[in-house]
């Protein structure tokens, strides 16, 4: 379908799909403006393994500034999207660095059984704090219904995995596909390196617990030795309980993913800025000779909106921007894009009427009611003197929970009862499909 | 099981290994399935794809 309309980019798949400049526009405007909280995730990830191995020489900040630097001169250099050896190289680092991590965590606990019998043996040293909010152990689900609970499932397994589906700067990717062969053979390597990626940062972080508390020099759980500050634990983990070769293992790793990750978010940065909104709505596609210099700009304000994220926000921020990012973009953008590619009957208006509800319904919640977010914003208090609008267990449910559904359902009724999209536009979208 | 006694953890812990195996086979069936020609409207995709590329 992006071959059939020519489209570039997320937004252009959706406003050509839809034969809407306001769609394509609003796509990139919300990319935009909110990827730069995703791609300081990412950088606060890796200035964070630099500042624990080095520190005596780097602070945060230094490490910050340093990433950045890395990441400008090899976007600048090997160009944004990055050629596909250079990614699969990255890859290939990536895998070997976490497969490495996990082998040796579990070496060092004794074994996959042990390390985890282990584990589930620490539930008396959880911190009281989180008992109360419903952990009950490494190796058990949080009591259901609890705040953990609600956190756990909500933002981090469905906020994170569904909001994955529509991730701009990787849907943008399936258009590069030749075939449906090359995403078979993906499915064989993705699968895997999913697996090795996410699985094992899960399952070293909970088993870091295990060293530090029968290692005499910590004795504490993982939260406590960092302080509070949960994005430090795997680095302090690493940096203590693993062979120095391996401590520059993973920061190579670190950085290829670092890399790999916010150059492709750049790139969908770039080009929602200069591409979707400058050229199609602001210029209404006339005139393309200023697309690429407004892109460029867009890129050096994006990466400028990053650091001064890095610096500004808090501690423990890495899983909680990362959810805000994707749960938006679920919200947001899912309803359509499914519509987009499975749905004839989609209507303009009813992704419209989608994409506004997903937004600001998301934007509302997290301004509102989600307590996390709505405190440390703090324009409830600013207007309403208290914290959230709601009451548990409303001020833990994740936006994507109440919103997606909302966007959905908005999407499908409004799309039956609005102006059907020209037959001939539709059929030469799935030409061929 | 695997030395976690919650279902709910280990159970989660076996499908995730599961999974990953579902798409080494998956790949491993279908390597060579899927294959399609390549029409004008793909060309034409490469080559502005590769002009906008350069222009950055």
């Amino acid at each position: 379908m992006g071959h059939n309309l020519d489209a570039h980019t997320f937004p252009e798949l959706l406003g050509k799909r839809f034969n809407s400049k306001s769609i394509q526009g609003f796509s990139g405007l919300v990319i935009f403006l909110f990827i730069p909280l995703y791609s300081a995730a990412v950088l606060i990830g890796a200035a964070r393994f630099l500042e624990t191995t080095f520190p005596a020489y780097i602070n945060f900040n230094v490490a910050l500034l340093i990433y950045t630097l890395i990441i400008c001169a090899y976007v600048l250099a090997g160009g944004l999207k990055g050629v596909m050896y250079t990614d699969a190289l990255q890859g290939a680092i990536m895998f070997i660095g976490m497969t490495a991590l996990l082998v040796f965590t579990y070496v060092k606990l004794g074994g996959v059984v042990v390390a985890h019998q282990a584990l589930g043996s620490l539930t008396a040293s959880v911190p009281p704090k989180l008992v109360e909010a419903g952990h009950m152990g490494w190796t058990s689900m949080p009591k259901f219904g609890s705040t953990l609970w609600w956190n756990l499932v909500s933002t981090i397994v469905m906020g994170v995995g569904i909001g994955v589906l529509t991730q701009p700067q990787l849907a943008v990717r399936f258009m590069t596909v030749k075939s449906n062969k090359e995403i078979n053979r993906a499915v064989l390597v993705g699968g895997v390196f999913i697996l090795f990626m996410t699985g094992v940062a899960f399952v070293v972080g909970a088993l870091s617990n295990v060293y530090f508390v029968n290692n005499p020099a910590f004795g504490k759980v993982s939260l406590a030795v960092a302080g509070g500050n949960i994005d430090k634990i795997i680095p302090i983990f690493i940096n203590s309980a693993m062979p120095t070769w391996f401590i520059y293992l993973f920061m190579l790793t670190l950085l290829s993913a670092a890399m790999s990750t916010t150059s492709s978010q750049f790139h969908a940065l770039g080009t929602s800025i200069g591409r979707d909104v400058f050229e199609k709505v602001i210029l209404g596609g006339k005139n393309v000779k200023y697309t690429v210099p407004i892109t460029r700009v867009g890129i050096i304000l994006g990466v400028i909106a990053t650091v001064i994220l890095g610096y500004k926000l808090p501690g423990s921020v890495i899983a909680i921007a990362t959810a805000i990012f994707f749960g938006l973009c679920a919200s947001t953008f899912l309803p359509s894009y499914i519509g987009a590619l499975f749905w004839k009957g989609m209507t303009k208006a009813g992704v419209m009427a989608s994409m506004f509800t997903g937004f600001f319904g998301t934007a509302f919640w997290l301004l509102f009611i989600h307590q996390k977010e709505s405190e440390a914003l703090g324009l409830c208090k600013f207007i309403f003197n208290k914290p959230t609008l709601a009451k548990f267990p409303w001020v833990v449910v994740d936006p994507i929970v109440i919103m997606l559904p909302v966007s959905l359902a908005v999407a499908f009724s409004v799309s039956l009862f609005t102006k059907k999209m020209n037959k001939e536009h539709v059929n030469a979208c799935f030409k061929n499909i | 099981m695997l030395g976690i006694d919650d279902p709910k953890i280990w159970s989660a812990y076996v499908l995730c290994i599961l999974s990953a195996i579902f798409c080494v086979i998956y790949g491993v069936v279908n390597w060579n399935k899927g294959d399609e020609v390549v029409r004008l409207e793909d060309k034409k995709w490469v080559e502005d794809e590769k002009k906008s590329e350069k222009g950055l």
